[in-house]
């Protein structure tokens, strides 16, 4: 059950990684699908975490963004103002969108992209399937909102898409404003 | 009464475009349509606008200095039809010369036209996004077909999806 996993249950001490910026060539590659017993899936899921715990509003991460052209990302939008459903914090693996509905757009930013922000229309109403790492029963979560928003921003990522490949409009990415 | 079209662009400053639109107002002219951004921090603007070019020209001396300011009479209005459906184009990668016009020759070879384009450049990365519409006759297959060989070729990333305009 994804509302009992917890980063503990790795039983792996997360390292922090570097995040890698576009133009990075893994940042655009087909994510391989992972094993979720792995070891190295289960040190990389605890990696994923430590390194979205580090990074300033960082509310989600995927194996490619830190140079692992892979199958999963973590994810904890439970800080975040816009976030309605919660799942807490997870790592999911070859997670897939089952569902998708209500088209909302929004503004996005990413780690790896850090200097220019866009508008994003995504579903609000979503529902997807994957695997927590050290398990073998795929999950599925049916969520809204913000956490809607992450999941499919995520996921983008595990199929080498970034934000700017789904922008609205051609005027819809924006320098990112640093005040002084 | 000639449509007119004017460009503005110099280092930015806030009040320009109350400046420039102020000194309009006393020629009577009728501001229609505009735009305006930063370009790499440069005040870059144009305005088409239907009015008389001698008075006009006269209003908008006293700001020529730096800014550079151009009045030029244009020919009656064009209306633009569109050619096919719309799509969004996105480009992204490691800059390097030649990325937009390699990619715009393949919308243009495919019939496409380009209605509204940006990019921007931060740091190492290149971005483009532009409006485009096909003709019925293109081929998409084909033309995402030279889109990513011509992709490959740059070494950046392109994505054409159709443009989802919902009606309310």
């Amino acid at each position: 059950m994804i509302s009992s996993w917890s980063p503990k249950l790795l039983d792996v001490e997360g390292q922090v990684l570097d995040v890698v910026r576009a133009p990075h060539p893994v940042l655009a590659a087909e994510g391989a699908s992972v094993d979720p017993l792995d070891p190295f899936v289960i040190q990389l899921a605890a990696d994923l975490v430590a390194t979205m715990r580090v990074s300033p509003g960082c509310v989600g991460l995927a194996a490619p963004q830190v140079g692992v052209a892979a199958q999963m990302f973590s994810l904890d939008v439970s800080d975040h103002p816009k976030t309605r459903t919660c799942h807490g914090v997870f790592v999911l693996c070859n997670a897939v969108v089952l569902e998708a509905s209500r088209n909302e757009k929004a503004r996005e930013g990413c780690m790896s992209v850090p200097d220019f922000t866009g508008d994003v229309k995504r579903a609000t109403r979503l529902t997807v399937r994957g695997v927590l790492p050290g398990t073998t029963d795929p999950v599925t979560i049916t969520t809204d909102a913000f956490e809607a928003r992450a999941l499919q921003h995520e996921i983008d990522h595990c199929n080498g898409k970034l934000f700017l490949d789904r922008v609205a409009g051609a005027h819809a990415v924006y320098p990112r404003k640093n005040y002084q | 009464m000639s449509q007119l079209a004017v460009t503005v662009i110099g280092p930015d400053r806030p009040g320009i475009i109350a400046d420039v639109t102020g000194a309009l107002v006393g020629t009577g002219v009728n501001l229609e349509d505009s735009t305006m951004t930063l370009l790499r921090g440069h005040f870059a603007m144009m305005i088409v606008c239907a009015g008389p070019i001698d008075e006009v020209e006269a209003a908008l001396e006293p700001l020529q200095g730096e800014l550079v300011i151009t009045v030029r009479a244009m020919g009656p209005e064009h209306e633009h039809a569109p050619i096919g459906a719309p799509y969004m184009l996105s480009v992204h990668g490691a800059d390097r010369p030649g990325i937009v016009a390699a990619v715009t020759r393949m919308i243009a070879a495919a019939g496409g036209t380009i209605t509204d384009l940006a990019t921007r450049l931060s740091g190492g990365l290149y971005v483009l996004t532009a409006e485009v519409e096909l003709p019925p006759s293109a081929e998409l297959e084909m033309l995402d077909r030279a889109l990513e060989i011509t992709a490959e070729e740059l070494g950046v990333g392109v994505t054409l999806r159709p443009a989802e305009s919902d009606d309310l």
